[in-house]
């Protein structure tokens, strides 16, 4: 067992052997990577320690205190959030140990390629084929919104092996090298006026078995654990009270009274109250994660977040009056970036219709809370038992 | 930092707390006793405040009490609001006991005596103050100090008249009342004053119009002491009400998702429409959110914390408006069933609507927030 004086002391001997003052930042990381220290509780050799996950929050305090670089999370999110936990389940150790150094470090810059034109909230609807080819699989077909396929090295892909199953049981899952040939990705600008997104074409891509995660026909359950990680990814990061949008919202407000009335005063206080509880919300699901109980709570918070960040941005809009019928740019980018808190209030008011949208819309999250924390009885299905290809599409 | 979670001590309390009151006082007991002139069920505020000890939660060991904190005292809360008891626990053992707490200071003394008392259950009292009073209120009179009488003259007309209160819960299950009075905190024997019902809007927590006249009583603190422990009694009270509106809220979701899973229509479960499935996920959603708040107040109580008028207002913005919702849903969700007198969900929605009023109202307590965060309203 690994304890926090332990992790301590490595953490001093990483800062003493690699001075982040003197150490370019991608050598920092990888020397973090190396000693256990990106996340204690992945396997030793994998840039963990089998440590408690609780424990990581105690080496991150440390290496913050001393001024050592972060793996900035906004830009490999997916990487992060959600290829890591599925590699490491379903891949095995060559996949593992290829994969997710370059993944922890940010050289490497994963997408998903999940959404299709025809399958977006029922995901196992999906189209895009994989025909097995020798020691190959040979993909084709279409995908969509794939945010930062524009900058991404690799994608998590799930792709239909077999037509005459059902939807949910034809479905596998592969790792897709972006630069193969047959990879074609064109921006889809967005609401902002940016191309976070993408679309990305698949003609005739060749992915080699070993890079297949679980078994041919159980992609759905590997993307299980993808998307159950996606949705306890946002709500997983420790912020600060006034952390957040509430905290331009309410710096506005301090700084200029000029623009104070009394309605928008009752709706400021009411959202900041409902932001302090979000706040609450998440540190109380953080708790129940390092004691062990993982709650449900991780859907309340992507639903909470999303309609706190819309109600305050929208807020913050009306407020700044005619500063808000002004927008920042509208020229047409393919950021790097996923910024939620940065910008003007009108690109955050923007942006932040996204966030009832992508990784399962509210209406599909209601459904799921619904479901399976409540045990309210489902809809009547009539696509159960029916195979894939005879489904009305 | 902030423990958001329950502990197993805390898990126990609540099963030993929810058993006795699913024994008795469930919903009929409750609907047979609010049409007497008495709501309280007999016997059970023994069996709570003396056998299982909850009385003195908040009170150390050396002065007679359990020498808990208000993590547990709250999740007592959390049961009384969900079977919607009614027991003087928020009245005498949380705001009453609290204020005594803030004057016992070193030595003994009349509020030392008192506060062992109401931490055994065997005496209740409350705090004479209107239901409503937020903790940031003056619930003292201005004017002359009291200039009545002696004690022992005390049914002598003095030179002040009599002054009344109204709306003070649970005045007629105390056996004393601690009285605001300009000079000083006072305990009257309820035997001295004159306590008269009046109707409440929640049948399970009754308020009474309450008369003391001056020179009555024990004087237990004088001016500024008195007006910081009472301060202190009401916002523990504010902050444990989020537990009692946590709890009422839960109840109110798992009774209408119960309900919903049985009742067809169309040939379906009423609750496999999504319209409906909706909603109580969003209430879900609330309750969730209302536990992290109400845990926080009950941990920042506990600790002492300098935020805790802050954490304490907060849940209060917050749970107020969770367990009106969860109440009203309930009522809207069980169709016509959920609008008679046999069913419980009135007696959730008339104590959540009333809790939403008491220890301060939500925007009494956004005026609060907006004090302590630096968010002022325009000029
Ligand atoms: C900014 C952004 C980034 C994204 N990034 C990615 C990415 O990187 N990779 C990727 O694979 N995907 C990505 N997505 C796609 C996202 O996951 C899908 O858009 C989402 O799952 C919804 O699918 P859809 O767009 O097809 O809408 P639809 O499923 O067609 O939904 C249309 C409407 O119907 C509602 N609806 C659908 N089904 C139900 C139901 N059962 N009950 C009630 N209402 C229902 C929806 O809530 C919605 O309001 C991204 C989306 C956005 C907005």
């Amino acid at each position: 067992m690994t304890d926090a004086e332990e992790l301590r002391s490595r953490v001093r001997q990483l800062l003493a052997e690699h001075p982040p003052a003197t150490t370019d930042r991608t050598d920092f990381l990888k020397a973090r990577f190396d000693a256990g220290l990106a996340w204690v509780h992945y396997p030793v050799g994998l840039g963990g320690l089998d440590a408690p996950r609780a424990l990581q929050a105690v080496v991150d305090a440390e290496l913050a205190a001393a001024g050592a670089p972060d793996n900035d999370p906004r830009r490999i999110g997916i990487g992060l959030g959600m290829a890591a936990p599925t590699l490491l389940a379903y891949g095995s150790e060559e996949v593992k140990s290829r994969f997710l150094r370059p993944l922890w470090v940010g050289e490497e810059v994963w997408c998903q390629l999940f959404s299709e034109p025809g399958a977006g909230s029922d995901l196992a609807a999906l189209g895009t084929r994989a025909v097995r080819d020798g020691e190959d699989w040979v993909i084709d077909g279409q995908k969509v919104w794939t945010s930062s396929a524009h900058i991404a090295r690799w994608a998590i892909l799930i792709a239909r092996t077999d037509p005459d199953a059902p939807k949910h049981r034809g479905i596998t899952y592969f790792v897709c090298d972006m630069t193969d040939p047959g990879v074609e990705v064109r921006p889809l600008r967005q609401i902002t006026g940016e191309a976070e997104f993408n679309e990305v074409f698949l003609t005739g891509v060749r992915i080699p078995d070993a890079h297949r995660l679980g078994e041919v026909g159980d992609g759905w359950r590997v993307a299980q654990t993808t998307l159950m990680n996606e949705r306890v990814s946002i709500g997983g990061a420790r912020i600060p009270r006034e952390g957040g949008m509430i905290g331009k919202l309410a710096t506005t407000w301090r700084e200029r009274p000029e623009l104070r009335t009394h309605e928008l005063h009752r709706r400021l206080l009411d959202l900041w109250v409902d932001a302090e509880v979000a706040r609450l919300t998440g540190e109380r699901l953080r708790q129940q994660l390092v004691a062990g109980q993982p709650g449900p709570e991780g859907s309340a918070m992507k639903l909470g977040f999303a309609r706190l960040n819309q109600a305050i941005s929208g807020l913050e809009v009306e407020l700044l009056g005619d500063e808000g019928l002004l927008y920042g740019e509208w020229e047409m980018r393919r950021p790097e970036l996923v910024d939620f808190t940065g910008r003007d209030a009108g690109y955050r008011y923007l942006r932040s219709k996204g966030n009832s949208i992508e990784g399962g819309t509210s209406e599909v999250l209601l459904n799921i809370v619904a479901e399976r924390v409540l045990g309210l009885p489902p809809e009547p299905r009539n696509d159960k038992d029916v195979a894939w290809k005879d489904l009305a599409r | 930092m902030t423990d958001l979670l329950y502990s197993e001590t805390e898990d126990d309390l609540r099963a030993t707390v929810r058993a006795l009151l699913a024994d008795r006082a469930g919903h009929q007991v409750l609907l047979d006793r609010i049409e007497t002139d008495d709501p309280y069920v007999p016997g059970l505020w023994k069996s709570l405040a003396g056998d299982i000890g909850a009385a003195g939660l908040l009170v150390p060991e050396k002065l007679g009490g359990q020498g808990a904190s208000h993590r547990e005292a709250a999740v007592v809360l959390e049961e009384l609001g969900r079977a919607v008891t009614p027991l003087p626990y928020l009245t005498s053992a949380v705001v009453a006991t609290e204020t005594l707490l803030g004057l016992a200071g070193e030595g003994g003394g009349p509020a030392v005596e008192l506060l062992a008392e109401l931490a055994s259950g065997r005496k209740v009292a409350v705090l004479a103050v209107p239901l409503s009073t937020a903790p940031d209120a003056e619930p003292f009179p201005p004017g002359a100090p009291e200039a009545g009488p002696s004690p022992s003259a005390a049914s002598d007309a003095g030179p002040l008249p009599a002054s009344t209160v109204a709306g003070v819960a649970d005045a007629v299950a105390a056996d004393v009342l601690l009285v605001p009075r300009a000079d000083g905190l006072y305990a009257v024997p309820a035997e001295e004053a004159t306590v008269e019902p009046q109707t409440p809007l929640d049948l399970t927590r009754p308020l009474a119009r309450v008369t003391t006249r001056p020179g009555t009583g024990t004087r237990l603190a004088d001016g500024d002491a008195a007006r910081t422990a009472v301060r202190r009694g009401l916002l523990a009270g504010a902050g444990l009400l989020a537990s009692e509106q946590l709890g009422l809220a839960e109840r109110c979701l798992e009774e209408t998702v119960r309900y919903t899973r049985e009742r067809h229509q169309f040939n379906r479960p009423v609750g496999s429409f999504q319209a409906l499935k909706h909603r109580m996920a969003q209430l879900w959603l609330d309750v969730v959110g209302a536990r992290a708040a109400a845990r926080a107040a009950a941990d920042a109580l506990a600790t002492g914390s300098p935020d805790a008028p802050l954490t304490v207002a907060v849940a209060q913005a917050y749970c107020s408006k969770v367990a009106v919702r969860a109440a009203e849903e309930c009522v809207q969700l069980h169709g016509g069933i959920g609008m008679t007198w046999e069913h419980p969900a009135h007696l959730a929605l008339k104590r959540a609507k009333s809790d939403q009023i008491a220890l301060g109202s939500t925007g009494r307590h956004q005026d609060a927030i907006a004090a302590l965060m630096d968010l002022p309203a325009p000029a």
